[in-house]
C-alpha cells in the first residue's frame, strides 16, 4: 500500500501469462502431458453431458401419467412428481402430512441455527433438547388435540432425519465420555470403555441392527415389547458412540501434557479441566474426521431398511413397486441421491467455515 | 529478615523413582517465607522433579512433603487445596491457545476460587500491568513473543494470589533477547516478598535475589548457600565443576545451556 511507485514494478513477482489465453496455457496445457489430459478430459464431457441433458432436461417428461413417460424417451419426473409425498414422508396418515412436513422444517431450522457460535455456550443444547420434544409430539401425537399416529407409519425424510440426528446428539457426547474413559487412570473405567469401543466397533452395523431387531425381543420376558424404531435408534447410537469415541480420543492424544500440567497446576478440578481446557482444544482439531463419521452415519441409516423400517430409500423403493409406475429407478435413485447429497453438502460446508472460523479467532 | 515460626514448605526424606531409575535420594529441605530459593544444578538432577512434587505434577513414593500446613498425599481435597495455594510457570510456558491472555489469566479465579467475573477481570488486569502486557489483554498467546507469552504466564499463576511460585526453568525456552523482560519481572515479585523456588541456570538472577542457592546432583542436595559464598567459595568437587563449566572463563555468568 505505501510502497512507492518507483519500486514496485521491481518488486512484485513476475506475472506468469496474461489474459484468457495465459491463463489456458499455465493451467490446461502446461506442457505435452497436461495438454494431452485436458483434451482426453474435454472429449469425456463432450461425450457424456449432452446425452445426460438430453435425458435428463430436454426430453423429461415432468407433468402427466406413466403412458406419456413411457412414449418419451427421457427422464420421467412425472412419477417423482406423482409419488413426492409418499417417497418424503411415507405412510405418515395423509390428511396429517403437514405435521412430518413441519418436522422436517424444525431440522433445518435447527441445522441452520447451529451454525451460530454465538449460541453455542449456553442455548444449543437446550434449543435441540426442546426441538426434538417438539418433533417428538408432532410425529407421535395424542396431545394437544393431535390424532396419535403410531411410528410404524412413520417414514420417509423425518425417519431418516430423526434417525441420525438423535443417533448423533446422543452419542456424541457419550463418545467424548468413553473417550476419557478409554485414558482414565482407574481400570474399572478404562477396561469397561475400552470393551465397549472395541467389541461395537468390531461387527457391522447391520448386524447390530438385526441384533437389536431379531435377537434382543427374545432376551426380554414376555409381554415386554420394545418399540422396533427405538431398537433401530438405540443400535445406532452404540455404534455411532464406539466410533466417534475413537475420534475424540485422536483429538485428545495430540494435545501437549503441558497442558493438563497447567489446568492442575491452577487447581482446576478434572471436569473443569477437561471441559474448559482440554476437550474445547481437542474437539476443534477433529472437526474433519467427526464431519466425516456424522455423514457416514447419516448414510448409513438407510441401512434400517433390512429391519424394515421405512426410510428415504425404502420409500423410494416401495413407490416403485407400484404397478402403475413400474420401472422408473433411475428417476427415484436419482432423486433421494439429490437429498442425501444436499445435507452432506451442508455438513460438509458447514465443517469447512467452522474450521475456518476456529483458526481466525485464534490467528496461528 | 525476622524468621516466621512455621517453614511453608518441609520436605522430609523424599524419595522418588521412575520405574527403576532414582530420581530423588532423600531430599530434605525447609522453606521459610518469603524465601528466594534458586535450585540449579546438570541436567537429569532431578531438580525439575522435585519443585513438580510440590504441587503433585509427579507423585513421590516416600518421605513427606507438607506445603502451607497441608500434606500431599493421594488425597485429592489436600491436592488441590495445595495446588489453589501454589502457582507454577513452566519451561514451555503452557498458556491455554484457544482463550484470550485475560481469560487465561480470570478462568483459574473464577472456576476455583468462585471469584466475581467483573473482580477476576479488574484483578488479571492489574496483573497484567504489572508484568507490563496490559495492552495485549484481549490477543491471543498464539499473537504473542515467547517472552510475552512467559510474562502472561507468571501473570496467570499469580492471579490465584498464590503462597508460593514455583518457576521450572522459565528462561530456557526463550530467544535470548526476551530472557530479561522476564527476568525482570521475576525480580519485582522477589521484591515484593513472594516466597519462589526457582530452577534455572541463570546465575545472574541467583547472584541478585536468591536467599539460598541449592545444588543438586544425582537427586541429593549437594550444597546450599547464600550465593556469595556459594558462588565464590563452593564447598564440594561437584559444585566446583558444574559452576566451571557454566561460568565462562571471564568470571561472567553466561547464558542457560
Amino acid at each position: 500500500m505505501t510502497s512507492s511507485p518507483v519500486h514496485s514494478l521491481q518488486d512484485r513477482p513476475p506475472v506468469p501469462g496474461v489474459g484468457p489465453l495465459g491463463w489456458l496455457r499455465a493451467n490446461l496445457f502446461n506442457g505435452w502431458g497436461n495438454a494431452l489430459l485436458t483434451l482426453a478430459i474435454l472429449w469425456g464431457l463432450v461425450s457424456v453431458v449432452p446425452p445426460l441433458l438430453r435425458w435428463g432436461v430436454f426430453d423429461s417428461v415432468v407433468t402427466g401419467d406413466a403412458a406419456a413417460c413411457r412414449a418419451g424417451d427421457g427422464a420421467c419426473w412425472a412419477f417423482i412428481h406423482e409419488k413426492l409425498l409418499f417417497i418424503l414422508f411415507g405412510t405418515y396418515p395423509h390428511d396429517q402430512l403437514w405435521r412430518p412436513g413441519l418436522v422436517v422444517l424444525l431440522f433445518i431450522g435447527l441445522f441452520t441455527a447451529s451454525c451460530d457460535r454465538r449460541l453455542w455456550r449456553r442455548w444449543l443444547a437446550p434449543l435441540w433438547l426442546a426441538g426434538i420434544v417438539a418433533m417428538g409430539v408432532l410425529m407421535w401425537g395424542g396431545v394437544f388435540g393431535l390424532s396419535a399416529v403410531e411410528d410404524g407409519l412413520w417414514g420417509g425424510l423425518p425417519l431418516t432425519l430423526g434417525l441420525a440426528t438423535v443417533g448423533l446428539v446422543v452419542a456424541f457426547p457419550l463418545s467424548i465420555l468413553l473417550a476419557l474413559g478409554r485414558r482414565s487412570t482407574l481400570p474399572l473405567v478404562r477396561g469397561l470403555s475400552v470393551a465397549w469401543i472395541e467389541l461395537i466397533r468390531g461387527v457391522p452395523l447391520i448386524s447390530l441392527l438385526f441384533m437389536a431387531s431379531v435377537m434382543l425381543p427374545l432376551f426380554l420376558p414376555a409381554g415386554v415389547t420394545v418399540d422396533k424404531l427405538l431398537r433401530a435408534q438405540v443400535a445406532f447410537i452404540l455404534f455411532a458412540s464406539a466410533y466417534l469415541a475413537e475420534v475424540v480420543r485422536g483429538g485428545l492424544q495430540a494435545i501437549a501434557k503441558g497442558q493438563e500440567e497447567a489446568a492442575d497446576a491452577l487447581g482446576l478440578g478434572y471436569w473443569q479441566k477437561m471441559g474448559r481446557i482440554i476437550l474445547p482444544q481437542a474437539l476443534a482439531l477433529v472437526i474433519p474426521p467427526l464431519v466425516n463419521t456424522f455423514i457416514g452415519f447419516f448414510k448409513d441409516t438407510s441401512l434400517v431398511l433390512v429391519i424394515g423400517l421405512f426410510d428415504l430409500l425404502r420409500t423410494a423403493k416401495t413407490s416403485l413397486s407400484d404397478p402403475l409406475w413400474h420401472g422408473f429407478y433411475r428417476e427415484a435413485y436419482l432423486f433421494i441421491a439429490l437429498i442425501y447429497f444436499a445435507f452432506c453438502f451442508f455438513f460438509s460446508r458447514y465443517s469447512r467455515w467452522l474450521e475456518a472460523d476456529l483458526n481466525r479467532s485464534r490467528n496461528h | 529478615m525476622s524468621e516466621p515460626a512455621a517453614p511453608i514448605i518441609r520436605i522430609e526424606g523424599l524419595h522418588k523413582w521412575y520405574g527403576d531409575y532414582h530420581v530423588l535420594c532423600g531430599i530434605d529441605l525447609e522453606v521459610a517465607k518469603g524465601e528466594r530459593i534458586v535450585i540449579c544444578g546438570p541436567s537429569g538432577s532431578g531438580k525439575s522433579t522435585l519443585i513438580r512434587c510440590l504441587n503433585r505434577l509427579e507423585e513421590h513414593q516416600r518421605g513427606r512433603i507438607v506445603v502451607d500446613g497441608i500434606e500431599l498425599t493421594g488425597n485429592l481435597r489436600h491436592i488441590e487445596a495445595v495446588r489453589r495455594e501454589v502457582g507454577m510457570v513452566f519451561q514451555h510456558f503452557n498458556l491455554f491457545p484457544h482463550l484470550t491472555v485475560l481469560e487465561n489469566c480470570t478462568l483459574a479465579p473464577i472456576r476455583v476460587r468462585r471469584q466475581p467475573v467483573a473482580e477476576a477481570k479488574a484483578a488479571a488486569r492489574v496483573l497484567l500491568e504489572r508484568v507490563r502486557i496490559a495492552e495485549q489483554a484481549d490477543k491471543f498467546p498464539g499473537q504473542l513473543s515467547g517472552g510475552q507469552q512467559q510474562r502472561v504466564a507468571i501473570a496467570r499463576a499469580l492471579a490465584m494470589k498464590p503462597k508460593v511460585m514455583l518457576f521450572d526453568e522459565p528462561t530456557s525456552a526463550l530467544d535470548p533477547e526476551m530472557v530479561n523482560e522476564v527476568l525482570e519481572v521475576m525480580i519485582g515479585l522477589a521484591r515484593d516478598g513472594m516466597t519462589m523456588l526457582v530452577v534455572t541456570h541463570e546465575m545472574g538472577f541467583a547472584k541478585s535475589v536468591a536467599d539460598r542457592v541449592l545444588f543438586m546432583d544425582r537427586g541429593e542436595v549437594v550444597e546450599q548457600a547464600p550465593p556469595a559464598s556459594f558462588f565464590t567459595n563452593p564447598r564440594s568437587e561437584r559444585t566446583k565443576l558444574f559452576l566451571s563449566q557454566i561460568l565462562s572463563h571471564t568470571g561472567v555468568p553466561k547464558n542457560h545451556g
